[in-house]
């Protein structure tokens, strides 16, 4: 299988692997022990800590394990709204993640009043509008660093400089971009953000809320002591091992690989957008993640597309209402202003550490085919008409 | 997608597909679930008002749509392939959707769009050769909703 889904899910790193092992029979003890077996967990425990804190630059104690990026996004949310306080205001985008966008909209439950600020056509948000709508009654601003369908990078900074002129908290949501592109904490203005270990080769199951020192917010698990009290539960101790481990690769690799990716990101649209006619690119042309390249294919259906890609064996994924569950197109294609039908043929290829030039290049070769045989089944398509006047 | 290997043969090699120049009868019909589209054209042997007499002899189909909604297009026009006007007036979505060897849940919906767009044809076939009053009774497409 050439998979090409990497902003779904990565495969956990062999390196990762193997350092996880030892920490599931040898070494595993409960952290919170005193005797030295738990002292040893703890211990590695910490050293994950460490490492994640290197990455981000920011400091261990800001740094809360949880179990992905969905609860880390849930505690942003909810346990800044629960931690009391008068300001009554959520502010978010309309391109988020579910995991925070559903989350936001349940705030209103509470007598939350939840804004989410547009994006223009290649998916940043709306500066104007976040700088109009954040006021001193707002408690917190939630943007993500890269969106997962289409890879536009937010700016971050210009957002952080509006919630800081009104002592709001920033959170953002940067599961796609951690491990991927260099990270800055306190310069960037960040409160606090997610990340999820399994979205650059760490294992499913473990991530990780930074919460800068001064932020309140309560837990949403009470119980024991573990993270500061903050996130009641045995840590997963395998789990934070590997994500201090791939942290620790990513730390290595992260710019080599970065540019590696956008060869190869960029050889995959050349290659496919000189072969077939009708495409449009989604998201920015530059502001976007190396490795992430989101497309309409005019007249044609992302599902039926993915089922052909999945005949020839490439994982990708789409945004077609089709393949929802809920049969509605991408929230966030929409929200860009892409009509439906074009939402409707939309098609996401992320690359990652494992794609070889030969996998794109196999994706260049049968991907025409795929266009020509789905759009001949089209009732949109007009070869004729349309060959005479292409855009 | 946990789709059958029927649905994958269908959706693989969509049988009857394309368009018809001079079809007795046309159907377009629209999804309103997902906004996915399906044509169907038609040809008629005899062309008499007799829907006992009447058969399909032709059918072209051409489908936007998922996998699912391709597949359904393919089944539905086989099956109504060579059959008099009457027998496709009988046929419903389960026909289909059990020719395929069923559908997930959340794709049933496509299932509508196959035969409601022949019903579509046979309407159009009817109302072209002066019997409004037959045309009528056959229900196509479903009404937009809002
Ligand atoms: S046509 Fe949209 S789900 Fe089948």
């Amino acid at each position: 299988m050439i998979y090409l889904d990497y902003n779904a899910t990565t495969p956990t790193d062999q390196r990762v692997i193997k350092a996880m092992l030892p920490y599931f029979h040898d070494i595993s003890a409960n952290p919170s022990s005193i005797h030295n077996a738990g002292q040893k967990a703890r211990q590695a425990v910490e050293s994950a800590r460490a490492t994640l804190a290197k990455m981000l630059k920011c400091q261990t104690d800001e740094i809360y394990f949880t179990s992905g990026g969905t609860e880390s996004d849930n505690i942003a949310v909810k346990g800044t709204a629960f931690a009391g306080g008068k300001r009554k205001k959520i502010v978010t985008s309309a391109i988020e993640h579910h995991a925070v966008l559903t989350t936001c909209e349940y705030m209103h439950k509470f007598g939350f009043e939840i804004v989410k600020v547009p994006v223009d056509q290649y998916g940043i948000v709306d500066l104007n509008v976040l700088e109009k709508e954040v006021d001193d009654d707002t408690l917190l601003v939630s943007v993500m660093h890269a969106n997962n369908e289409i890879g536009t990078l937010q700016p971050i900074r210009e957002v952080s400089k509006i919630t800081q002129r009104h002592g709001a908290i920033f959170h953002t949501d940067a599961v796609q971009t951690v491990g991927k592109m260099p990270i800055d904490i306190p310069s960037m203005g960040i409160d606090m953000l997610s990340l999820s270990g399994h979205k650059f080769y760490g294992p499913k199951g473990v991530g990780a809320l930074v919460v800068r020192k001064g932020m309140r917010f309560d837990p949403l698990s009470h119980g024991g002591h573990h993270e500061q009290r903050k996130r009641a539960g045995t840590e997963n101790v395998p789990g934070i091992v590997g994500l201090g481990k791939t942290c620790e690769i990513a730390i290595d690799e992260m710019d080599a690989e970065e540019k590696r990716l956008r060869k190869l990101r960029d050889r995959l649209w050349q290659g496919i957008s000189t072969k077939v006619s009708e495409l449009k690119l989604n998201g920015h042309p530059e502001k976007r993640l190396a490795n992430t390249l989101n497309f309409s294919v005019k007249y044609i259906e992302g599902e039926s597309m993915l089922l052909q890609l999945n005949m020839n064996d490439i994982g990708a994924s789409s945004g077609s209402a089709c393949t929802s569950g809920s049969l509605e197109a991408s929230h966030v294609l929409l929200a860009m202003g892409v009509p439906h039908d074009m939402a409707h043929g939309s098609l996401r290829f992320s690359l990652g550490r494992f794609n070889t030039e030969t996998d794109i290049d196999k994706v260049i070769s049968v991907f025409p085919g795929i266009v020509e045989k789905l759009r001949a089944i089209s009732p949109l398509y007009k070869p004729s008409i349309t060959g005479m006047h292409k855009e | 997608m946990q789709y059958s290997q029927k649905v994958m043969d269908h959706f693989m090699n969509p049988r009857n597909v394309g368009e018809m120049q001079d079809a007795d009868g046309t159907g377009t019909c629209g999804n309103p679930v997902c906004g996915d589209l399906m044509t169907f054209y038609v040809r008629i042997e005899p062309r008499t008002d007799e829907l006992e007499k009447a058969r399909i002899c032709e059918i072209r189909f051409k489908t936007f749509g998922c996998g699912a909604a391709i597949a359904v297009a393919s089944m539905a026009s086989e099956m109504a392939k060579g059959k008099t006007l009457s027998q496709v007036i009988d046929l419903s979505r389960n026909d289909v959707t059990d020719g395929l060897d069923g559908l997930p849940p959340v794709k049933m919906h496509c299932s509508n769009l196959g035969v409601q767009a022949i019903h579509e044809a046979i309407k159009d076939y009817l109302t072209k050769i002066g019997r409004q009053d037959l045309a009528e009774k056959i229900r196509g497409c479903p009404k937009e909703e809002h």
